[in-house]
């Protein structure tokens, strides 16, 4: 991103706030402490604009905010029913698109997907369930990975090549089939995966996770069991 | 094998280099060689290009027509797109599954012939179609496919079989664009003694548009690129053309290159570019030969190459680069993402590719046909120009005309033409209804057949296709939204999911099963489609639905089912299937 020094000035929801230009919208609004919901972004991570759970209206235009770089006198609506309406409805995509029980899910409450949808006040998914079929990798000895849980947001992607350094995820298939690859097998045990890996701590509905640490935190005293999701921390 | 791969990506890589956007290249030749591109040539590939694995996997498996399965030694791909449909594709589809013993998507167990569905290829004129390797057919009726295959199994040439061949249905040439073959440099000759700035204020006095389907001013376009700074700026000709039943730009470079490579020559001139490139589809691989020969002509003519006409300053190289199956690569910045050897899903924007395109650097994308035009305009000057056309779109318009019309074929039409117009001077008796711009367009009926072919009235791309009476318009409207969820590169959840979502609404609907509440549900879902989509492809892929439901209520209202409430989760399915798992006997009477 270019120079960041230049302030600029712009109003969310008809507040005014002030940012650098080379920041995007979510990283001004994050600073000034207005929430945008969203999804796939991490705040240690680039931004790739996968689930659009951020879109916002810019200038009567509607874009994601997590990627849209800020402008000044840019006029953004944020917290609008309109827009929640829209992002919970991606939110329901998300839900039937995968396999997502939370009931008897084991990590239920320390999940951005279930935290996001209470946050945005759905209920349960009024589409029909696409009920794939999804593969569960437990080749590796401390690295394991639920398919069912994936929401394709890439974090694991964009950090086993960017922070790791390895590129050991990446994308394969187009479409409703787009699916994360693991190297060329699918097989973690046959990668040079570790527990401590960056990828392994960004995954959003940890469908990749490390092994044997399920219930270490009881139910009901999770992250999102404690306090709604809101604006995240960097590293 | 594994030795042969090795060395046949070793001496792909030392003529191109070692460079990650040469990985569509190497990974096209593997699967000439072999048919397919083996996993176990993957590493192989990303070692020699610097690039990871999982990379080159993600390329690969991204593009309809590369396959890291095995194939059969001939693979038929069969068009399946709605005209295609309409001229009966499916009894053609019939035939090769007799003929071959298999069904499309298998491959023969002697590892003879693949059967492979394929979408829209250009050849809705000709239709049904079909490419066998790299061989175009056209006209294919049922009774030909048993000397067709006859002849794969016979090890002939695939070229000598009935049915090869493409025709180039040119029917109306107009004043600009197929006005004539325009002379080689006649329109450079023009540029010599006149600056930059000069020759980009005639284009943009000629309210040039372009031709893509945005109709975005070409004059701002290339003053954008222009003043974008960087340390190189490309010209970049899309020839994708994978809208539905378009193929204008298949006969444009069939008959007219000359005028496409002087126009990208002029665009390179003001913008101040020196490579230029076409990005063509695999589709019409069997343009290339005679596409490269017209390029030679112009670097022996001294019109393209190191001095264009001896001009120190200026010089202008095109180089061909091809496809590998995708309508999204299409969107310009997703065509830019696959020539630099990435899988084809569009950037986000801004950046627009004027600012920060190709490499990072600034670069124009346009239409074949945008090119073409703007030669004229520099050949005959921006007056002449706009004595065509509206006042708001100047200039003509190919349009490619399929369907239900005694005349298929392209169309040089001026803007402002109406749609009542089109359809007398094509031979379409009775239309029902016409789908303008393609399954991205929209469907209008007879009321509005007075509208005209205008970016201020009915914009569209060039895709003409006539419903007959008759016609079950919806099942059409049914397989457009099947083709965008097929096509979807699946980067953003509204059109990833969405799409398929409303393409199950699409089935239900057209099998009678959809309710008044499931429609009402299904326009919503088209709203959040619309409005989050990344790109052009999920915000116009509600357009079947809505445009057809704007101008032809009667036919939803026609289809609803009238339960008040269907159920969408079929239990017997389930029991059965969860029978099977648990390795019981189905249950009975479900
Ligand atoms: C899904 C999708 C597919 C597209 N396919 C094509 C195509 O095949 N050919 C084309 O010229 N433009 C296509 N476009 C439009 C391009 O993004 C771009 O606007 C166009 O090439 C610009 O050329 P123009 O200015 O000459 O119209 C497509 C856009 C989208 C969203
Ligand atoms: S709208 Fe569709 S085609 Fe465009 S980026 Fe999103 S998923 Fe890809
Ligand atoms: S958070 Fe912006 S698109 Fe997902």
């Amino acid at each position: 991103m270019s120079d960041r020094n230049e302030r600029i000035t712009l109003t969310i929801d008809g507040v005014e706030i002030s940012g650098e230009s080379g920041m995007t919208l979510i990283e001004a609004a994050d600073a000034a402490g207005i929430y945008i919901p969203r999804l796939c972004h991490h705040p240690d991570l680039p931004p790739t604009g996968h689930c659009r759970v951020c879109t916002v209206t810019v200038n009567g235009g509607n874009g994601a905010a997590c990627t849209r770089p800020v402008a000044d006198g840019m006029v953004v609506e944020n917290d609008t029913e309109r827009l929640n309406t829209l992002r919970r409805n991606l939110i329901e995509m998300t839900f039937v698109e995968g396999n997502h029980y939370c009931p008897e899910c084991e990590v239920s409450g320390d999940c951005e997907l279930q935290a996001v949808a209470y946050r945005l006040g759905m209920t349960a998914p009024h589409y029909p369930a696409l009920n794939p079929e999804r593969e569960i990798d437990g080749s590796h000895p401390d690295v394991f990975i639920d398919r069912n849980r994936c929401i394709l947001c890439g974090r694991c992607v964009r950090a086993s090549a960017l922070i790791d350094g390895k590129s050991i995820f990446g994308y394969k298939y187009r479409g409703i089939h787009k699916a994360v690859a693991v190297v060329v097998t699918d097989r973690l045990g046959e990668t040079e995966i570790e527990a401590t890996d960056k990828a392994v701590s960004v995954c959003p509905t940890q469908c990749l996770r490390v092994k044997r640490r399920g219930f270490r935190t009881p139910l009901g005293s999770r992250r999102f069991d404690r306090e709604p999701i809101g604006i995240p921390e960097r590293e | 094998m594994v030795q042969e791969q090795e060395a046949l990506i070793e001496r792909i890589v030392h003529d191109l280099g070692p460079d990650g956007t040469h990985v569509m290249d190497v990974a096209r030749a593997v699967s000439k060689r072999f048919g397919y591109i083996p996993n176990s040539a993957i590493p192989t590939i990303a070692r020699h290009l610097q690039l990871s694995p999982v990379e080159v996997r993600d390329m690969i498996t991204f593009y309809g027509h590369l396959s890291t399965d095995p194939l059969g030694t001939t693979v038929v791909r069969l068009c399946n797109a709605v005209v295609e449909n309409m001229m009966g594709a499916g009894e053609v589809a019939a035939a090769f599954e007799r003929e071959t013993g298999i069904r499309f998507g298998e491959t023969t167990s002697d590892g003879e012939i693949s059967l492979r569905y394929t979408a829209c290829m250009g050849l809705s004129d000709q239709a049904p179609s079909a490419l066998i390797n790299d061989v175009p057919f056209t006209g294919i009726h049922p009774e030909l496919v048993q000397e067709i295959v006859r002849g794969i199994r016979a090890g002939l040439n695939l070229t000598t079989l009935p049915g090869s061949g493409v025709r180039h249905n040119l029917k109306k040439p107009g004043e600009i664009i197929f006005r004539r073959s325009m002379e080689h440099g006649a329109a450079i000759d023009k540029l010599l003694g006149v600056s930059r700035e000069e020759a980009l204020e005639e284009i943009k006095r000629s309210g040039m548009r372009g031709a893509g389907g945005a109709g975005f001013p070409a004059g701002k376009k290339w003053e954008l690129c222009k003043n974008a700074s960087g340390d190189k700026h490309y010209v970049i000709c899309n020839a994708d053309e994978g809208e539905p039943g378009t193929f204008k730009d298949r006969v444009l470079l069939a008959y007219n290159a000359h005028q496409v490579f002087e126009g990208m020559t002029i665009a390179a001139y003001v913008v101040g570019a020196t490579e230029g490139i076409v990005y063509l589809r695999d589709e019409y691989d069997y343009l290339r030969g005679h596409l490269e020969r017209v390029l030679e002509e112009r670097r022996e003519k001294g019109v393209l190459g190191d001095t264009i006409r001896s001009y120190q300053k200026f010089s202008f190289d095109i180089r061909i680069e091809v496809g590998a199956g995708s309508y999204v690569v299409g969107e310009e910045s997703a065509l830019i993402e696959s020539l630099e050897g990435k899988r084809a899903a569009p950037r986000e924007r801004p950046p627009f590719p004027v600012q920060r395109g190709y490499l990072s650097q600034p670069t124009i994308v346009s239409n074949v046909e945008t090119f073409t035009s703007a030669a004229a305009v520099i050949e005959r000057g921006a007056e002449w120009f706009r004595s065509f056309g509206t006042d708001k779109s100047p200039g003509t318009k190919l349009l490619s005309v399929s369907g239900d019309v005694q005349q298929p074929g392209v169309y040089e039409i001026e803007y402002g033409t109406t749609i009542r117009t089109v359809l007398h001077l094509v031979g379409a008796r009775n239309a029902q209804a016409v789908q303008i711009g393609g399954a991205s367009g929209r469907c209008l009926s007879s009321g509005g057949f007075e509208r005209r072919i205008a970016f201020e009235d009915v914009p569209t791309g060039g895709s003409f296709i006539v419903f007959g009476p008759g016609r079950d318009v919806l099942e059409y409207m049914r397989q457009f939204i099947e083709f965008f969820a097929e096509e979807s590169c699946g980067w953003c959840t509204p059109c990833r999911v969405g799409t398929t979502l409303l393409s199950r609404f699409m089935d239900r609907l057209v099998a009678g099963e959809a309710t008044r509440g499931d429609l009402d549900r299904a326009i919503e879902m088209c709203d959040t489609i619309r409005n989050a989509s990344r790109c052009g492809l999920g915000i116009t892929a509600p357009n079947p639905l809505l445009t057809s439901l704007e101008s032809m209520p009667e036919l939803y209202e026609r289809r609803l089912s009238a339960e008040s409430y269907a159920p969408q989760f079929d239990l017997g399915a389930e029991l059965r299937a969860g029978a099977a798992a648990a390795n019981r006997p189905a249950p009975q009477g479900m």
